[in-house]
């Protein structure tokens, strides 16, 4: 087994071991909140996931201003698997989103600024792993995309200014506010360290995937 | 800086000369304000509200096209090759290639203004010079974005698909600010209070991609 293997089984198993124990408490021992009801609870998986989503797209970023600096290949490695299980998690933030709002406020959806903001932001890293599909030469594959992943973390600002600048329906930040209950705040903080754990183990996967996938083109390489 | 004007003037010419990207991107347009007439009733006053939306559609679909030609233009006899190798320096050519490309849009949106003028019943001298200014800011987003997309996909399989994938997302909070701006000029003929942060927002979009724009397109372009 190697180092990453390790990493990997370490990272998904305490993370799923976590989780249940998590889950455990949000479906039953904490009682519904007083306006929302059960459905509160969506906030659990909702705001981890942003998180986590962001964290990914950060990493991404930081690898692929280190793959145009240093020209390794592993950096875009890397780079391409984080967006990839990154964008995953903004899915899960986008389609929990969607179902609370379904909920709460009668509609899948609305064109509110953060929403919209965030659906770019899907928009635009799906650009990404389309873009990635279209490029045979691995070397221009990865500096074309390190360009993208810096040009499509621009937005992340704008995203993260839009709920101050412009009027929104979304509730505001409750976490800033102290608007989370104290009982509340433990499990919520658990699961984003849950979602951090298994969002890395996943990458790792990946990063492994991108790492034989080069191999291969480089044994193909010298086949021919 | 005389390296930009160099390239500025060569892509300005030859496409004066061609006119290729130019009047197709023309009669898009006006195809496109035409398609939006059967949408919605295009003299009424619900329609006035989103003219502002109508009209930066257009240019947006327009001007994909002008730049989708700004390096495509390049791949013929490898002329791309040359530009990079000629003494000029990567954000020269950029720039070069952004003026050329920004002159293009704005002749094809100057032609636009009037025919949606009489064809929607706008009067668009009430705040010429307000919207001079949104259509300039908004058009050197369109461009700053473009032309460096460009130069990243003018390599690659389905370049013409992939631009437009690429640009409109990226592009959105300078579309949404364009749109509010120009609705609330067309509308009220003046700025109005909200409309403050809306500038900000865009001035500081052109500010930021042109920056990222200049830093990066030296990656870009030596592949």
């Amino acid at each position: 087994m190697s180092k990453r293997e390790k990493w990997v089984y370490a990272l998904g198993v305490s993370g799923t071991v976590l989780l249940i124990v998590n889950l455990y408490r949000i479906l039953l021992v904490l009682g519904d909140e007083m306006q929302q009801g059960a459905i509160y609870r969506i906030i659990y998986f909702h705001v981890p996931a942003a998180f986590i989503g962001w964290t990914l797209f950060l990493a991404a970023l930081v690898a692929s201003a280190l793959y145009l600096w240093k020209k390794d290949l592993a950096f875009d490695g890397f780079a391409a698997s984080a967006i990839e299980v990154g964008w995953v998690f903004c899915s899960i933030n986008l389609v929990t989103g969607m179902i609370w709002g379904r909920i709460i406020w009668g509609i899948w959806w609305t064109w509110d600024p953060r929403l919209t903001s965030m659906f770019i932001c899907w928009l635009l890293y799906g650009g990404y792993i389309v873009l990635r599909s279209a490029i045979d030469d691995a070397g221009q594959r990865a500096t074309v995309s390190a360009v993208l992943a810096i040009f499509a973390f621009a937005d992340v600002p704008i995203v993260f200014m839009a709920i101050r600048w412009w009027r929104t329906q979304h509730p505001s930040p409750v976490l800033e506010t102290g608007g989370l209950a104290p009982e509340m705040r433990l499990p919520f903080w658990l699961n984003v360290f849950v979602f951090l754990l298994i969002g890395l183990a996943i990458t790792l996967v990946r990063v492994d995937q991108e790492d034989t996938q080069r191999e291969l083109e480089g044994l193909r390489r010298r086949a021919f | 800086m005389r390296g930009v004007w160099a390239i500025a003037r060569k892509d300005f010419q030859s496409e004066l000369r061609s006119k290729e990207a130019i009047n197709a991107s023309v009669s898009f347009a006006l195809v496109i304000l035409l398609i939006f007439s059967f949408a919605f009733e295009p003299t009424a006053d619900e329609t006035r509200a989103i003219a502002g939306g109508l009209l930066w559609i257009a240019f947006a679909f327009a001007g994909a096209l002008i730049l989708n030609r700004s390096f495509a233009r390049e791949l013929q006899n490898d002329c791309l090759d040359a530009v990079i190798a000629s003494p000029i320096a990567g954000w020269e050519l950029f720039l070069g290639k952004a003026l050329a490309s920004f002159l293009l849009l704005l002749v094809v949106e100057l032609i636009c203004f009037p025919v949606f003028s009489i064809f929607y019943g706008v009067n668009l001298t009430k705040a010429f010079w307000p919207l001079l200014l949104v259509l300039i800011l908004g058009t050197w987003a369109l461009t700053a974005l473009g032309v460096t997309f460009a130069a990243l996909t003018v390599n690659i399989r389905l370049r013409e698909l992939m631009l437009p994938l690429l640009l409109y997302p990226a592009l959105s909070p300078a579309l949404m600010a364009s749109m509010t701006l120009t609705t609330s000029l067309l509308t009220a003929g003046v700025f109005g209070a909200n409309d403050q942060p809306w500038l900000r927002l865009l001035v500081g979009f052109d500010v930021i991609f042109t920056a990222l724009a200049l830093a990066l397109i030296e990656f870009v372009l030596v592949l």
